[in-house]
């Protein structure tokens, strides 16, 4: 397909992985056009955060991720760009066990957050998603208030011995999340009465004040007007200096505006993966070449 | 590639097609209103009927007739050694008092058969009346006081002119002999109409102008506890467990399936089981609100239950995946999130539940709760009835005060009915949410 050379990446250990996969529930006859897509660029990264290799995801009998292998660098802004529909957000889910919420959804294959094995049985995802935080694609923040909102999370993992030890957290996060301006004079107004925009800005502060290590964006601007947007952009430059964020997105200049590396998927395969400006100026894959100069998408 | 798309028909034909069965469809929408508008016209003709019926009927139940009697509180009849010994004063004669005064208003009356005739004007409560007011206050003995007593069922029936006095003396229940004596009352100022209490603080009693719903409203209250200390908590639970927890599987479809049938279950099925089970069984006392409860409660439950999921299944997913997204256990997510913002909704269904069991009688029927009962129930292991029995058993008397007072407690459970309704409804928009 390609004539540019592949760095052939083989999963590090594929014997342990594959041995979690109880077989390929798909019937030959159902494979389209072809098994599965290796994936051209350097997965590996000097100084990971989490390392994810031969991740196979299956919705009952569908399989919607086809053996995804990448590492996500510390204090590094990565991208996943690619087609509705290509499995971007399920791979998203696999980082902080979301998928384990959905009856029928199973995930093979090995993902480590600093080395640990994050499916691993004695791990508890209470403890995984308090280290990988989330902001979804649609804001939802809790009908309660603006406060509640923000102190909910310290509240449950008890990060917080008193009243006044929760208000300067709230509040730092607020601040850090570029919102405590817009809503210091109302902190015990619900959050869901407050605009698109800054009710994203409320969950990204409720992400961070439990101080994640991880924060997982899947689409946070997709819903939001371009001003909203270009707030939240800012706001992902200014996080990275404390935490690793992986962003799905549907917008290539957002991706070539906030992301460092860059992941592109279709059709449940990691296509290419890169630094970002070299996927956006010198795409390797026919595929990614596609679809970034927007013949599809 | 870029070639314009044909359109399927020319322009000029599309509206003069659409033109054409515009009028129909027109014609149409007109008729379907106007069925809509002539089923509720007809269905608001049919409650405004019956309320009419019903409050036409049972109004005048809500005011009894009462005689004032010139009673002299003799003390050789009432304490004849002085001693004023509270055991004497309880155990006197008292309808003798009330006999002597009856006489003394009509002197001319004599015989037996007229006498007899004389003192049934008076409620046989007039003695009690008068020994409870001695016991109240020694000091009235010896003395002569005005006191208003209840007049009989049959008096207060042809006061309030439900008895037709032209008619032949064989063929009503009051003789010409008796209306002379209540038009002389009447005249002397003697007889008065008051606000029926007595209906609301007595139980039972075979006397139409001594029965009371207190007893039957008791019993609903204590029927009703009992169902919703049980239902509401294992209701909630329930749903909550197969909305949220439960695996989703052949043995969960097949539990909801059979929720689903339990609700559609005719009533009196439930009463059966309950004389079965919690009588037979278990050994629990017969009429008791306790075994009333625990009937209603199978029978709310699958009403709680039902809209407790569907209340659930009303709370976005989007709550949810925050929550668990936050590093929330399952069960913090449904206590702190899901459950609040589900309450309104179960609260609702469960009022509505409970409204419904406030008016079942046919299970109660089978456990005995339809036994006649005169005093008040104090707990919920005392003998009971409830309202919508009381109904069916005053239904059955021939007087024609208890026709009233049916009425009467028709009305009554009606307004607790609309007001639980009015409840649910309240709650319903006080609480409704939009995400
Ligand atoms: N809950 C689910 N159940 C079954 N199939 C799903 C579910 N979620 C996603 N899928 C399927 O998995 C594939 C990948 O979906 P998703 O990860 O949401 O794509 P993307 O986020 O890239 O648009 C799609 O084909 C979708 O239909
Ligand atoms: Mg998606």
């Amino acid at each position: 397909m390609s004539t540019t050379p592949l760095e052939i990446n083989t999963p590090l250990d594929g014997a342990t992985t594959s041995s979690r996969a109880s077989g390929n529930p798909l019937s030959s006859t159902q494979i389209t056009d072809y098994d599965h897509r290796q994936t051209v660029g350097k997965i590996t990264v000097d100084n990971p955060k989490m390392t994810c290799r031969g991740v196979n995801v299956y919705y009952g009998a569908k399989q919607a991720l086809k053996n995804v292998s990448l590492d996500i660098g510390a204090n590094e802004v990565i991208a996943f760009i690619g087609p509705s529909g290509c499995g971007k957000s399920t791979f998203l889910r696999c980082l902080n066990r979301m998928n384990d919420t959905i009856p029928g959804c199973r995930v093979a294959g090995e993902i480590r957050l600093d080395q640990e094995d994050i499916y691993d049985r004695s791990l508890d995802v209470v403890q995984l998603r308090a280290r990988v935080g989330m902001v979804f694609q649609k804001p939802n923040p809790f009908p309660k208030s603006i406060y509640e909102n923000v102190a909910y999370g310290p509240r449950i993992h008890g990060m917080v011995q008193n009243k006044a030890e929760l208000d300067a957290l709230v509040i730092a996060s607020l601040e850090r999340a570029g919102l405590l301006k817009e809503v210091e004079k109302r902190l015990e107004e619900p959050g869901t009465g407050l605009s698109g925009g800054q009710q994203q800005r409320l969950c990204i502060a409720r992400a961070i004040a439990v101080n994640p290590e991880v924060i997982l964006m899947d689409e946070p601007c997709s819903a939001l007007d371009p001003i909203a947007t270009a707030k939240i952009e800012e706001l992902i430059d200014e996080l990275r200096e404390n935490y690793t964020i992986v962003i799905v997105t549907h917008s290539m200049q957002q991706a070539a505006r906030v992301s460092q590396r860059t992941a592109y998927f279709h059709l449940g395969d990691l296509i290419e993966i890169g630094e970002t400006d070299q996927i956006f100026t010198n795409p390797r894959h026919k595929l990614t070449e596609d679809y970034i100069t927007g013949r599809f998408g | 590639m870029n070639k314009p798309i044909a359109p399927a028909a020319p322009a000029r034909d599309i509206k003069a097609i659409v033109n054409a069965g515009l009028a129909h469809r027109h014609a149409a929408e007109r008729r379907f209103r106007l069925y809509g508008l002539v089923a509720i016209s007809l269905g608001l003709a049919f409650v405004v009927l019956m309320f009419a019926s019903i409050i036409s009927k049972g109004y005048p139940a809500f005011w009894q007739t009462y005689i004032e009697l010139p009673v002299a509180f003799d003390a050789a009849v009432i304490d004849p050694e002085g001693k004023r010994d509270p055991k004497v004063l309880e155990n006197a004669d008292y309808a003798a008092l009330v006999r002597a005064s009856l006489r003394s208003l009509f002197p001319q009356v004599e015989g037996r058969r007229d006498l007899r005739a004389l003192y049934a004007l008076a409620s046989s409560s007039a003695p009690l009346q008068l020994r409870a007011a001695v016991l109240d206050n020694p000091t009235l003995i010896g003395s002569t006081q005005p006191v208003w007593v209840l007049a009989s069922a049959t008096v207060d029936t042809f006061v309030k002119g439900n008895i037709d006095r032209s008619l032949d003396e064989t063929l009503r229940p009051i003789k010409d002999q008796d209306i002379a004596w209540v038009d002389k009352l009447r005249a002397d100022d003697r007889l008065e109409r008051r606000f029926n209490s007595i209906l609301f603080n007595h139980g039972d009693s075979r006397e139409p102008e001594q029965a009371g719903i207190r007893g039957a409203l008791m019993g609903s209250f204590y029927t009703l506890l009992v169902t919703f200390l049980l239902s509401f908590p294992i209701g909630v639970a329930t749903a909550v467990y197969l909305e949220e927890f439960a695996p989703k599987n052949r043995w969960t479809d097949l539990i909801e399936v059979n929720i689903n049938n339990l609700a559609a279950v005719p009533s009196i099925v439930f009463g059966l089981l309950g004389l079965a089970v919690f009588i037979n069984f278990f050994g629990l006392p017969r009429s008791a609100p306790l075994v009333g409860g625990l009937v209603l409660s199978l029978m709310t439950l699958p009403v709680i239950i039902i809209a407790g999921r569907a209340a659930l299944t009303s709370v976005p997913p989007s709550i949810r995946e925050a929550a668990l997204g936050m590093g929330a256990s399952k069960l913090q997510m449904v206590g702190h999130h899901v459950l609040p913002l589900a309450m309104p909704g179960m609260l609702t269904g469960s009022i509505i539940g409970m409204a419904r069991a406030l008016g079942e009688s046919a299970p109660l029927l089978m456990i005995g709760m339809v036994a006649f009962i005169v005093d008040i129930p104090k707990g919920m292991f005392d003998p009971a009835t409830v309202l919508p029995v009381q109904i069916y058993l005053w239904a059955d008397l021939p007087e024609r005060a208890f026709v009233e007072r049916t009425s009467a407690a028709i009305m009554v459970l009606l307004a607790f009915m609309i007001l639980m309704n009015g409840l649910a409804i309240i709650l319903r928009k006080r609480f409704e949410r939009r995400w």
